[in-house]
């Protein structure tokens, strides 16, 4: 199961994030999650929403460049070594990982990580043969709720 | 006959166009006649012109033949301000029909003066040019050249209706309508900036119409360099093909010089401006086909004659005759203006040449801009290109590849490395005329 992400591309200075947030928050989307990869120059905005077409619309028409990106969310124990035992699957089945980010579910003992793999299928099917199945889009929304 | 075969639907030749295949040695007699002419004109009628010519020990006599003009004093565009605004006025006002003015960037614009027997010969070679590119009557023009003070939309907007094409005042601005009447009225030409038309381009993909659909099947683009890395990504862009003109207020207004449809220089048209080429340190009159900076001569003026005016763009006289026929020499496209020239750390670098190594790297029509600040003493250049959905991805180390092609692209032009700053869609300012590239920092 594979999930939409939205990027945007963000000059790094100050206040630059603001705007694509509020454009979001007018438009009534939550966002389920983020994160914000930065260099000296520029920033890149990852963002989970709900909806993510009408997301990526009010985004397009506030004049942002969007990128949509298929990402894997799979959720671990959220103990120590919780990450370590996917890394290590991965690891060994030589499956690159681009980036990732993780946060804390709604589900008491839980993590959430969120995977961009080059390939997310190769990736899915890895992950699955070793009984760790990727979240659809309804139990993030779940973790929302 | 002439007309007979203009008014043949077939026909592709305007009677106005007949000065462009003159033979050479009866060019030459035109050019000589008018040439004493207007000499004699500007002596009688402005002091600043006499003034120069007493100084130098001339008369209008001493204008025996053609290669004479080298002798008569130039004329620069301080000498139009110093004037201003009706110095050089060889007409009374009674015969005087039209003004336009060219903002200045600094201080007081120029003012430009025609008689209706100016206005008479402006609309001729527009209409010289629209033929050149191809247009005939029946195609419909939207003009978005600027209605005004500035030259461009009145000068399109005679030549087109002369050449008896329907013309679309549309003037520059108000995009969305543009693309509206674009589609709505089956517009088969139009003229523009190529950086106002780069944006309407821009703008009809976010309204979700491509302009390789509609009827639109010639652009004409003036009053800025571009390159011709620009013209491809116009003409694949908009489905048309792409010509380039060229002129000036000072002198006319556009008019001056036009390509032909086998768009491989401009056709000057020497019968009314004539052309010399200059070194532009030295001043003297190189030979056809180097190099240097263009200097005009009005042949048939009568309110403002201007006499070898140095125009700041470097170009050079291609002496080789062109595949369309026309016997009026060209020049080839200006590339660069010795005014845009931008001089980093001793070296001498045009916006254009910037533009063209930005559009080697794939992508889209670049919106850019160089901003040029002075940092202990050194000058540097941060080069601000927009990133487009094309380029854009999720990856830090994607975007940190565009950034170091781009960068890399420059430097194999210029030689000079430069900081590349990619920033948000719309972030630097549409124009609606002449763009502007450059910001100078370096006096602040």
């Amino acid at each position: 199961m594979k999930l939409q992400q939205l990027s945007l591309f963000l000059e790094n200075r100050p206040g630059r994030l603001d705007a694509p947030l509020e454009a979001i928050a007018a438009a009534g989307i939550n966002i389920l999650t983020l994160s914000l990869a930065d260099t000296a120059q520029f920033g890149i905005l990852r963002l989970i929403v709900r909806d993510w077409d009408k997301a990526k619309q009010v985004l397009e028409n506030g004049g942002w460049v969007v990128n949509l990106t298929e990402v894997v969310a799979v959720d671990v124990e959220d103990k120590p070594g919780g990450l370590a035992a996917v890394l290590k699957v991965l690891d060994q089945a030589g499956v690159n990982i681009e980036y990732m980010y993780a946060f804390s579910s709604y589900r008491p003992g839980k993590a959430i990580l969120i995977f961009r793999f080059e390939d997310p299928d190769h990736a899915v099917k890895v992950l699955l043969d070793q009984n760790i199945r990727a979240l659809d889009s309804d139990e993030l929304i779940h973790a929302d709720a | 006959m002439l007309n007979a075969l203009w008014n043949d639907d077939a026909g592709g030749f305007h009677p106005a166009s007949a000065p462009d295949f003159l033979p050479d040695t009866r060019l030459r007699e035109v050019q000589l006649r008018r040439l004493r002419a207007v000499v004699a004109r500007a002596y009688e009628r402005v002091e600043l012109f006499r003034t120069r010519m007493q100084e130098r020990q001339l008369t209008p006599d001493s204008i025996q033949g053609l290669g004479d003009i080298a002798r008569l004093p130039f004329m620069v565009k301080t000498d139009l301000r110093d004037t201003y605004p009706f110095g050089l006025f060889a007409s009374p006002m009674s015969d005087i029909v039209r003004l336009h003015a060219s903002s200045g960037t600094t201080g007081k614009p120029i003012v430009v003066a025609y008689t209706q027997e100016d206005l008479n010969v402006w609309a001729e070679v527009m209409t010289r040019t629209f033929a050149s590119c191809g247009l005939h009557r029946g195609d419909i023009l939207q003009n978005a050249f600027g209605y005004g003070l500035f030259t461009g939309g009145l000068g399109a907007h005679y030549g087109a209706e002369t050449l008896g094409a329907t013309v679309i005042p549309i003037s520059g601005g108000n995009t969305d309508r543009q693309i509206m009447v674009m589609r709505d009225f089956g517009v088969t030409a139009l003229c523009a900036t190529p950086s106002y038309f780069t944006y309407l381009v821009e703008r009809a993909a976010e309204l979700d119409a491509d302009l390789r659909d509609m009827p639109l099947k010639v652009g004409i683009f003036g009053a800025e360099p571009w390159s011709d890395a620009m013209r491809t990504r116009i003409e694949e862009a908009a489905g048309i093909k792409a010509y380039d003109i060229y002129g000036l207020s000072e002198i006319i207004g556009p008019g001056v010089a036009s390509e032909c449809e086998a768009q491989s220089g401009l056709h000057v048209f020497e019968d009314h401006f004539y052309p010399e080429i200059i070194d532009p340190d030295s001043g003297e009159v190189l030979p056809d086909g180097e190099e240097g900076e263009l200097v005009i001569t009005t042949l048939s003026k009568k309110a403002m004659p201007v006499i070898r005016y140095r125009t700041r763009d470097i170009t050079r006289i291609i002496p080789e005759p062109c595949a369309c026929g026309r016997s009026i020499r060209r020049i080839r496209r200006i590339g660069r203006r010795s005014d845009d020239m931008i001089i980093l750390r001793g070296v001498n670098v045009y916006p254009s040449q910037i533009e063209a190594a930005l559009l080697t790297v794939e992508g889209t029509l670049p919106h850019y801009q160089i901003i040029l600040t002075r940092d202990q003493g050194l000058d540097q250049m941060t080069v601000e290109v927009e990133i487009t959905p094309e380029v854009f991805s999720d990856e830090v180390r994607v975007m940190e590849q565009v950034r170091a092609r781009l960068a890399q692209a420059i430097e194999r032009i210029i030689g000079i490395r430069v900081t590349l700053s990619l920033v948000e869609p719309r972030s630097i300012e549409r124009s609606q005329g002449k763009a502007k590239r450059v910001i100078d920092r370096r006096g602040d």
